[in-house]
């Protein structure tokens, strides 16, 4: 009910008055609601539904759509394939992840930092966000050439002496992992260091000065006030970031066109999907999505709870 | 005093080093489109056989060219995007923002029930339901259609949210209910007092919302095929997909350019309020 201050018909002034107005919140909800119910839950139910038929094209033949209940799921498990994929993307995520992290602290402490007053900091940020906004298909077909055997980064490796054979990145695991792992890292930095950074801004300046007072040098200063302050933005970053990281899909889809090489190394969960979508699997499609969507469903709670007592926190001010 | 110095000396040598750290770093994440621009300047010869330059060639012109009357209509593949994410920007943004106002302005059973479920909803992802949606579609007919990229963005709970956030702080009940004593209906009042007091962020939405649709690869790759409907996502991954070798090098950065830089160019002018727009109205504080 503390919410009922914003509401502005919320003040009695004559009860019919204030239905009449309030007939209108359900009016402007309807375009939001009915393009949801139709667009998002009414596909939901359908992938849940087909997630229990056997439903796919073998060469020319349809079979079913016959009903199999688990067997679906039991499939997906047991035939490795989805561990693997699983494996896959977390591997791709944490990589880019931990130097994403870590560069979008050490810069967040930076910026905010009064006492090293930094210049140009627009500049930087303009700089580093941009990644951010790049048509990521483009972006990993831009990596593709670069990183192709007649591409500039092998000639510059060995203009530079430093191999003297073009490396084949995409024709190896890890080198193909690392590189969408580096395409994740450069689009999202930058957007993690302004998140972070809103979030030291945050911090009240006193809780600094009186640690300078007592004495705590600035490693001090970010371990003990900085970091134990910023811990639920951190785990925002986190969350959201898994959540993005799960449904990693045009980086790695268009560097190695479809993910089949090499060995199938850099397939993740939503190019696991697509490939079923294409061939028209619907039974195992289904299954994974329901998968995918208990995984999400599971950690968007986290963030929802966090949002949602924010929002409390607001409104009690 | 001399420890006053020497900390002013501390700071000054601190300082060198995050200057250094932070140009290195933005050397890195410029140093991709500079090859870019690069290699769409020089021909298909001197990228096959003269590997890397710093300087630009002379072939910029030539590279379009070649790439407009190529095989994959690219010209009408970015007039395709353009299409779809302005109307998906206009649309989400517009009744997002009417959705937000619902719940902001109005008293009405089932409110708070409603904006807790939109924030529920705000993190899972539309891949999940994309299968029964791709069915659906493939049922009403509406594949190698736009209607399936641009209707289902009203419900934008993202963009929402953001609103939500930002009526919160700077749009006072008291200019409502001004509206409301000049006579003035609640649409009305809607598109002309909470739109215009709504300027700075609805700006902010309509270019996420842009840029997000303009680099969508994942549902239209679903939906369209038709070579005319395309839009360019789907014609990078084409150009991925076919036999690299046969093309000409040159053609194919002019491509990835001409994906690439536009967006990059308008970046470029709306900077301040894109940075500022990442956290304005996000769950921070």
């Amino acid at each position: 009910m503390a919410k009922s201050s914003t509401a502005v018909a919320a003040v009695p002034r004559g009860g019919s008055k204030v239905t009449r107005y309030n007939v209108w919140g359900y009016i402007f909800l309807i375009p939001f609601i009915a393009v949801f119910a139709i667009f998002t839950l009414v596909p939901l139910v359908n992938t849940i539904y087909n997630s229990f038929f056997e439903n796919y094209v073998d060469g020319l033949r349809q079979i079913g759509p016959n009903f199999v209940g688990f067997d679906n799921y039991v499939a997906l498990f047991t035939s490795g394939d989805l561990p693997k994929y699983f494996a896959n993307t977390m591997i791709m995520w944490v990589l880019g992840f931990i130097p994403q992290i870590l560069v979008s602290l050490l810069l967040a402490a930076w910026f905010s930092n009064p006492s090293l007053r930094l210049k140009g900091q627009r500049f930087f940020k303009t700089v580093i966000y941009l990644p951010n906004l790049i048509m990521a298909s483009a972006f990993a077909m831009l990596f593709f050439t670069m990183f192709s055997n007649v591409g500039p980064v092998n000639s510059m490796l060995q203009g530079m002496g430093i191999i003297s054979e073009p490396y084949a990145f995409l024709d190896h695991a890890g080198s193909t992992r690392g590189l969408v792992a580096l395409m994740n890292f450069l689009m999202w930095f930058g957007n993690t260091t302004i998140l972070l950074l809103s979030g030291m801004l945050g911090i009240s300046t006193d809780l600094f000065e009186a640690a300078e007072i007592d004495g705590a040098n600035g490693t001090q200063i970010f371990f003990k006030i900085t970091m134990p302050l910023l811990k639920p933005i951190f785990i925002y970053v986190l969350i959201t970031s898994l959540i993005g990281g799960l449904q990693m899909f045009d980086v790695p889809q268009i560097l190695t066109d479809g993910g089949e090489n090499p060995q199938r190394s850099a397939m993740t969960l939503i190019m696991f999907l697509n490939k079923h979508l294409f061939s028209k699997n619907y039974g195992m499609a289904g299954a994974l999505s329901v998968i995918l969507l208990i995984v999400t469903a599971i950690l968007s709670f986290f963030v929802f709870k966090m949002t949602a007592s924010d929002e409390v926190k607001k409104k009690r001010k | 005093m001399s420890e006053m110095k020497q900390r002013g000396g501390g700071v000054k040598a601190r300082r060198a080093v995050c200057y250094i750290v932070l140009i290195l770093i933005s050397i890195f994440c410029l140093f991709w489109f500079y090859v870019l621009f690069i290699n769409a300047t020089r021909s298909n010869g001197e990228l096959q056989t003269a590997g890397f330059s710093a300087i630009p060639s002379t072939h910029l012109i030539e590279n379009f060219t070649n790439l407009f009357q190529g095989s994959i209509p690219v010209g009408r593949g970015m007039l395709n995007s353009f299409i779809v994410s302005t109307l998906t920007a206009v649309l989400s943004v517009y009744f997002s923002t009417m959705t937000a106002y619902a719940i902001h302005a109005y008293d009405f059973k089932g409110r708070k029930l409603i904006f807790t479920f939109i924030l529920a909803i705000m993190m899972i992802p539309t891949q999940v339901s994309t299968l029964g949606f791709v069915k659906m579609m493939e049922s009403w007919k509406l594949t190698n259609n736009y209607i399936p990229l641009i209707i289902p963005a009203i419900a934008a709970p993202v963009t929402f949210f953001f609103m939500k956030q930002y009526m919160d702080s700077n749009l006072p009940a008291s200019l409502i209910e001004a509206s409301r004593m000049d006579g003035a209906g609640e649409f009305m009042t809607f598109n002309r007092i909470c739109l215009p007091l709504m300027g700075p962020a609805v700006a902010v939405q309509l270019i996420f919302s842009f840029v997000s649709s303009w680099n969508n690869y994942f549902l239209p790759a679903l939906l369209i095929n038709d070579e005319k409907m395309k839009t360019l996502p789907i014609q990078i991954a084409q150009l991925r997909s076919a036999d690299f070798l046969k093309f000409d090098m040159g053609q194919v950065y002019a491509m990835i350019a001409f994906a690439i830089f536009p967006v990059i160019i308008v970046y470029l002018i709306l900077s301040k309020n894109i940075v500022g727009g990442v956290t304005a109205g996000g769950v921070k504080e």
